[in-house]
């Protein structure tokens, strides 16, 4: 049997990666790659807590997660597809057309 | 099994730094298939088929194709210079670590937990873990399903009309 702190720490580090390539990268496709990665963490921490206590509503909760997560992955990237093609750039430091 | 757990992890944990340190996006979206596909060997080893399965059919299988075509389709150059570092960014990755000492600490110092529920594996496979999540889905989660459901229809849409060159 798997201890269940352990998946834990991995789903911990997972997130934290996730975290330091938002934070680090530039590239707005790579960002949206971490993103992933974060929602992914959380999907195995819903597993590990689910199979500690016996529970089904973690396994539900994982089918809403990845259902958000397609929804959100085709709203951006298509939101990427038109800024890149009016602006020809992918950098986030040169999104500022919305500042004030 | 637990060798298994662990060779997975050390697999999972460096392709997604793979992800990080990547120049080009592409090799930065194969090193997340690769992470994907040990979190489902993991969720295999967790005794949760059907998660696994979907993980790769949905993950691996649909979104980063859709990452990949859409980097193809913009035909991107690898990025120049990886990170720019700044203080508020070295302060950012510092508080960053320091939260994942502090949960791994706590972690590590033990967990707590609450009441168990009826699911046990042997109940599961005795059941068929597919049939009682069909179950629980159409039973007592009907309602977040069917919200669910409208909120990726209301993405579809979304995903046209922002695509669309031109709005007529």
């Amino acid at each position: 049997m798997i201890p269940t702190q352990h998946v834990l720490i991995l789903s911990a580090v997972l997130f934290t990666t996730g975290v330091l390539g938002v934070m680090l990268r530039r590239n707005v496709i790579v960002i949206f790659m971490s993103i992933e990665l974060m929602l992914n963490a959380v999907n195995l921490s819903f597993v590990a807590f689910a199979r500690a206590l016996d529970s089904m509503t973690g396994i539900i909760f994982i089918f809403f997660i990845i259902v958000v997560a397609a929804a959100e992955a085709v709203v951006g990237l298509s939101i990427i597809l038109s800024i890149y093609r009016n602006q020809k750039t992918l950098n986030v430091d040169e999104f500022n057309w919305l500042k004030w | 099994m637990l060798f298994t757990f662990y060779l997975f992890a050390v697999i999972a944990v460096a392709s997604s730094l793979g992800v990080l340190i990547c120049r080009n996006p592409i090799y930065s979206a194969m090193s997340l298939v690769c992470t994907f596909f040990c979190l489902g060997v993991i969720y295999i080893l967790l005794n949760e088929e059907f998660v696994a399965v979907i993980q790769i059919l949905v993950y691996a299988g649909a979104i980063l194709v859709l990452f990949l075509f859409v980097i193809m389709l913009l035909n991107i150059t690898p990025d120049g210079e990886l990170f720019r570092l700044n203080i508020p960014k070295v302060i950012g990755i510092g508080i960053t670590i320091g939260f994942l000492a502090q949960i791994i600490g706590l972690f590590l110092s033990g967990l707590q937990y609450g009441p168990k529920d009826i699911y046990t594996v042997e109940k599961l496979t005795e059941e068929g873990s597919i049939a009682v999540i069909g179950r629980l889905l159409y039973g007592e989660y009907v309602l977040p399903f069917e919200v669910v459901s409208l909120l990726l229809l209301v993405a579809v849409i979304g995903a046209v009309i922002i695509g669309k060159r031109r709005l007529d």
